[in-house]
């Protein structure tokens, strides 16, 4: 799948086949599944067989109840199309995954460590456990671990990422997923899971919604739609009595009306809606979802644990200040560091010459010819150069250069060292011909714009804690640059766990991200839990989602994508019922007016005749899931903020919207049906 | 008018400054903690419980144990006030040898007491002995009211609590209500009443002759004491038929007031118990306040409706300057019967001291509005509490979703669970004043009972099935409720209106203890703000509404509406 592929939410590709799904989707069978549709479903038949009688007998107004009665099953058909749209964008994107699918023929080892001698098989029939050849070229059909050889892996297809990624086994990055290309030498792979079961096919089993189960909060509004569903059967079914009791008459077709509107289908008819395409907007920032459940719990979590490393910091420590000794010019001690590091090719070393580069003329020294590079290595921990001229300069740790330098130490250097040390950072001396010259100023770098969205979790109400290995006082130091609100230092897999059980413990839900195999008993206890693509199977097993990127900051997302999907159901289930105000005052003067005359008075729209009213009011429920659709497949607007402002721009956007639209749209269409003289 | 002003806004300080301490005092009773009233009241608690084999300090029960002791015991008393009023006519203290009650009134009038609706198929003197008034009615107002309160207490610990299977212990909480709270109130009340002229004797009824030579029978009897509980338990059931219109009952401004302040009074202190012991007196005062919005709504209508007179009789010589006075007691006026109408239907206490049947239509939808939204403006004792949280979690679920996170209300996450027992609930009040509403309509013998034709008949009917549902008891004079179907279908609906909302309460109650308590953060739903109080408010209201809108258009608008063309029912 790749990330560039972007349906727009009316692509006749999806539209299209939605439209004829959604009149399969009429089947009753079907329909049962969401009750509040269902009885809807039963009323249009009601008024097609009393539109019908009233054709064959000549009497009543067969035009009007006609008309009501069709408009009630596109009501039906409207909430198909919703959903079926919803179902139709991830089939697209399961498609795009299906084609890397093809059925292949693989190598499998016949002795497991000998390479040389391997059968061809179908991939259908590969079992766990099994042990296969992958070469230069070769699809990988399943997921799996790779036990030898090391090899580039083309893993666009999943992730989207066109450079390829290193496998290899043993480590952390031992892990290969079905549907990745190898591109040079090879792999023997380890099936761990069969044709069918792997992530590939649980993605394009999620994205279709075939293996869709309800949500908990979903479940619940269920429970809660269906409540009112009841609550307004009873109205509608015992205003026939009380209407006789008033000597007055109502058309069977008019109640039947009122009970559809009443109904909450608005929200009734676009749930399932919503829940598929949450799961969509999940797949498309490329985190897999092993259940929806784990989606949801997203939405609640209270702490946040996030790697230092990759996540809050670049991975790497960079050069960030020179500190000469007095009598050094910096300019002096930039050159000196430049031509040391020359010979240093860890990413440490590449920030010091970087850094350096900035405060030379043209970014180099020039004029120097150096006889002999001295390359850092971790024997040493320093690197250097010899030049022509005789001068050595030397660049490394404090302590081995001082070393280098005869043990000469003074108390400048001292208190410079100790210094950064103490701010968390990592000192590194530069001499030349065994004198200090100054002190290189290492440190994390804390990614720009972390800071801003740690402000905004906190007023979400989320906790971050940063987890690192680094002893406390380095941690102290980042983590208050950075601005969690929290830190474990000294982290170890035991320790790890051991936070996430005293978060739970006080009532919170905690969710992490993790790559490694000591990852994985705390991945499992944490309430989500996401494991790294690049990570090893164990830790892939023990998340509840996967993030095919590999970026720990997708957490943040995640969490985003959770809240959205709950805001969504929320606003349209408010929507829904706040629109019934309206429609009562649309079909309760309407019904009654005949009766008592005096009735009308509530007929503040000012709707043309009776007919009109309850026909504008059932054309109005109709349309209104149509107009909801893009909303329900992009969720609705979210923008972090406290619980407290969240609420009142969604009560006012919502709540006090849906009271006021469906006033509008009625005696719009209203005035429609009179201009048409359809009632 | 400038003086009925003044005096709502005095009873709405007064009962705000009595409620708020009286709260406090019950959350520490409930709490066991120590009270003044404790070196008095301990040792008899102690001996009544260790006379039930419960022991000093029962332990707390599982829910469903708390529900089964409270309807096996309400079972019992059910079957005693029954035998009671099928025998009174060979049981003693029946002076003017009272025969005994049919079975269908009889059935009727003990579940309208054991449910604490006090509906009233009967006239009090006609009927009912003196030993049937004391040992079965007057027990009743005591008992169903502490099994109230103590439903209340339960549930409120179930928010409370913190994975925790128990939610108190039934028997304590049902001793404990009665010797803390009722028995000691109702003592200085029902001393109060006698001392302001309510009779209390067993004497027979006294014969008179009117200055016009007519022979009157004055009714005599245990007055003081029956109608203090009734009052502080929210019953509601007379002692004399004209309930409190009769000055036996009623016989001063100052008891109509503090009969008025007694009636919401303990209604009103649970919100503050329920701040005490969630420890955070906001949630408490968050609730206090969206009763009192929903109340003064209330009153505001039926006030304004009657002051401003009955256009139907303006072309009369009729002085209306001191509003609508038909169906009222002149020494109360217009300004008190209001605001006794719309305490009594708030709270489902249910005395009257004017005739709802002859307020103007808007003036009987307020009343009959705030019964059937579920009595929670501040409702009767414990019920009304219980069934406001009910409301709240509503609220909390369907506003909750919309800031992101699975809905929780104090920490506790409401969940598929919570939310069918709610649901199960909150379809009462259709079933019961829709549902059986509309047989009584549809049955033309049935229907006969209400006296008046169109809309007004309608409303007569809708108020008896609202009153019984909503277990208030109150009535329109006019309705004739004692026939053996509306005696039956009324007292299910009593049955209904009571258990179906105590049973799926008490196992929110147990299902919400024993879950984590998540700690509040910035993500977490405001339950304490002006914003939530207006949320909860208008979902009471539009949820009430869009329930009884229709039927309501067809009763007091229709009415309403009819009166304002000039016609009448």
């Amino acid at each position: 799948m790749s990330k560039t592929q972007d349906l727009s939410l009316l692509d006749p590709r999806i539209v299209r086949p939605a439209l004829g799904a959604a009149l399969r989707k009429l089947d009753p069978r079907v329909m049962a599944r969401n009750p509040v549709m269902f009885v809807t479903e039963v009323v249009a038949a009601l008024s097609s067989v009393l539109f019908l009688r009233d054709v064959a007998a000549g009497g009543g107004a067969p035009v009007l109840v006609g008309q009501i009665a069709a408009w009630l099953w596109f009501t039906v058909y409207f909430a198909n199309v919703a959903e079926a749209m919803a179902e139709g964008r991830g089939k697209a994107r399961a498609d795009t995954l299906r084609a890397t699918r093809t059925d292949t023929l693989v190598k499998r080892l016949l002795r497991p460590d000998d390479n040389a001698l391997h059968e061809n098989v179908s991939a259908e029939a590969l079992e766990t456990g099994d042990r296969i050849l992958v070469e230069a070229g070769d699809l990988i059909p399943t997921d799996g671990e790779v036990v030898d050889g090391i090899a580039s892996v083309d893993e666009s297809a999943i992730t989207g990422e066109s450079a390829p990624v290193i496998r290899e086994s043993g480590g952390d990055r031992s892990s290969v997923t079905g549907g990745t290309r190898v591109v040079s030498d090879a792999i023997v792979v380890r099936i761990t899971a069969r044709r069918g079961e792997s992530f590939l096919d649980r993605m394009i089993a999620l994205v279709e919604g075939a293996e869709r189960q309800k949500t908990p909060n979903e479940v619940a509004l269920n429970i809660l739609l269906i409540g009112m569903t009841l609550i307004f059967l009873m109205v509608v079914a015992t205003l026939e009595p009380f209407v006789v009791y008033s000597g007055a008459f109502v058309p069977v077709v008019f109640l039947v009306a009122l009970l559809v509107t009443l109904i909450p289908t608005t929200i009734g008819g676009l749930l399932s809606a919503i829940g598929i395409a949450g799961m969509d907007r999940l797949v498309k920032a490329n985190v897999v979802a092993k259940s929806g459940r784990a989606v949801e719990a997203a939405g609640d979590i209270d702490t946040l644990l996030l790697d230092k490393t990759g996540t809050i910091t670049f991975g790497a420590r960079r050069a960030d200040a020179f500190h000469p000794l007095p009598g050094i010019a910096e300019a002096d001690l930039a050159a000196a560091a430049w031509l040391a590091s020359r010979a240093d090719e860890t990413p440490e070393g590449r920030s010091v010459l970087d850094y350096a580069a900035k405060m030379l003329p043209n970014g180099v020294v020039a004029g120097v010819e150096v006889a002999e590079e001295i390359a850092f290595s971790a024997q040493t921990r320093l690197s250097g150069a010899d030049l022509a001229d005789g001068t050595s300069l030397r660049k490394g740790a404090a302590d081995a250069v001082i070393a280098w330098c005869g043990g000469s130490r003074s108390k400048p250097l001292d208190e410079i060292v100790e210094r950064i040390a103490r701010s968390g950072g990592t000192p590194l001396v530069v001499a030349r011909d065994k004198r200090p010259l100054g002190v290189i100023h290492l440190k994390d770098i804390v990614k720009p714009g972390i800071r801003e969205r740690f402000a905004e979790l906190r007023r979400m109400g989320v906790r971050t804690v940063m987890i690192t290995g680094d002893n406390p006082l380095t941690a102290a130091a980042i983590a208050a640059e950075a601005g969690v609100d929290d830190f474990l230092a000294e982290a170890t897999p035991e320790n790890k766990l051991e936070l996430i059980r005293k978060e739970q413990a006080a009532g919170k839900l905690v969710a992490m991200c993790g790559d490694g195999s000591n990852d994985a008993p705390a991945l499992a206890q944490a309430d989500v839990g996401v494991a790294m693509n690049t990570g090893t199977p164990a830790a892939k097993e023990a998340g509840n989602l996967i993030d095919l990127d590999s970026d720990p900051t997708k957490l943040i997302e995640i969490v985003m994508v959770g809240k959205q999907l709950l805001i969504s159901r929320g606003a349209l289930t408010t929507f829904s019922i706040a629109n019934d105000v309206a429609k009562y005052f649309a079909i309760l003067p309407a019904l009654f007016v005949t009766a008592y005359p005096g009735l009308g008075a509530l007929n503040v729209m000012g709707l043309a005749s009776p007919g009109s009213a309850i026909l504008s009011a059932v054309i109005f429920n109709a349309l209104v899931i149509i107009a909801l659709i893009p909303l329900a497949l992009r969720g609705v607007r979210y923008a972090p903020a406290s619980a407290a402002e969240l609420l009142r721009r969604n009560l006012l956007v919502y709540g006090l919207g849906g009271l006021v639209v469906p006033f509008v749209g009625i005696k719009a269409i209203d005035l429609l049906v009179s201009v048409l003289a359809l009632a | 008018m400038a003086t009925d002003l003044l005096q709502f806004v005095l009873y709405v300080v007064a009962l705000t400054a009595l409620a708020w301490p009286l709260g406090l005092y019950m959350a520490r009773v409930f709490s066991g903690e120590r009270t003044w009233l404790t070196p008095v009241v301990r040792p008899v608690e102690r001996g009544l419980l260790r006379a039930c084999g419960l022991g000093a300090e029962p332990a707390g029960q599982h829910w469903s144990r708390y529900a089964l002791a409270a309807l096996a015991f309400n079972l019992a008393g059910w079957l005693v006030l029954y035998a009671v009023l099928r025998l009174q006519d060979v049981l003693p203290l029946n002076p003017q040898d009272l025969p005994r009650l049919t079975p269908d009134l009889a059935f009727n009038t003990a579940v309208s007491f054991v449910t604490n609706t006090n509906w009233q198929a009967y006239g009090g003197e006609t009927t009912m002995s003196y030993l049937s008034q004391m040992v079965g009615l007057t027990v009743q107002n005591f008992v169903s009211a502490a099994t109230g309160i103590a439903v209340a207490v339960a549930v409120v610990r179930g928010v409370v609590g913190r994975e925790t299977r128990a939610i108190g212990n039934f028997w304590a909480d049902l001793v404990r209500s009665i010797l803390y709270l009722l028995l000691p109130l109702s003592i200085v009340f029902g001393l109060f009443l006698v001392w302001q002229g309510v009779p209390q004797n067993l004497d027979a009824y006294v014969e008179a002759t009117t200055l016009e030579g007519v022979r009157q029978v004055i009714a005599q009897g245990p007055a003081a004491a029956q109608i203090a509980i009734k009052q502080l338990g929210t019953n509601g059931g007379g002692f004399f038929n004209a309930n409190s219109a009769v000055p036996y009952e009623n016989p001063t401004p100052l008891t109509n007031f503090v009969e008025m302040l007694a009636i919401l009074l303990i209604p009103a202190a649970f919100p503050f118990l329920f701040g005490r012991m969630v420890k955070d007196m906001r949630q408490g005062v968050a609730i206090f306040a969206a009763m009192l919005v929903l109340f003064l709504g209330a009153l505001a209508l039926t006030y304004g409706s009657e002051i401003g007179g009955n256009p139907l009789l303006a072309d009369l010589p009729v002085d209306q300057s001191a509003g609508s006075l038909e169906g009222k007691e002149v020494r109360f006026g217009t300004g008190n019967s209001a605001l006794w109408a719309t305490a009594t239907t708030a709270a489902s206490n249910g005395s009257v001291n004017a005739m709802h049947d002859s307020f103007k239509p808007l003036a009987m939808l307020a009343p009959m509005l705030q019964i059937q939204t579920g009595e929670v403006v501040f409702g009767g004792v414990g019920s009304g509490f219980y069934g406001m949280l009910a409301f709240v979690l509503l609220t909390v679920f369907l506003a909750g979703l919309m800031v992101g996170r699975t809905p929780e209300y104090l920490g506790k996450k409401i969940e598929a669970r919570e939310v069918k027992l709610a649901v199960i609930a909150f379809l009462v009040m259709p079933l019961g004043v829709l549902g059986f509403g509309a047989l009584a309509a549809a049955i033309p013998s049935a229907a006969a009972s209400a006296p008046a034709a169109g809309p007004h008949g309608l409303s007569e009917i809708l108020y008896a099935y609202s009153s019984a549902t909503g277990n208030n008891g109150s009535a329109f004079a006019g309705f004739s409720a004692n026939t053996v179907f509306h005696n039956t279908l009324l007292g299910i609906a009593m049955l209904l209106g009571r258990y179906v909302f105590i049973v799926p309460m008490l196992a929110v109650a147990g299902s919400l203890a024993a879950k984590k308590t998540v700690p509040a953060s910035a993500g977490t739903f405001p339950t304490h703000t002006m914003l939530f109080v207006t949320l909860l408010v208008a979902v009471i209201l539009i949820i009430g509404g869009l329930t009884f809108f229709p039927v309501l258009a067809l009763g007091p608008i229709a009415e309403h509406v009819a009166m304002l063309a000039g016609q009448s029912f």
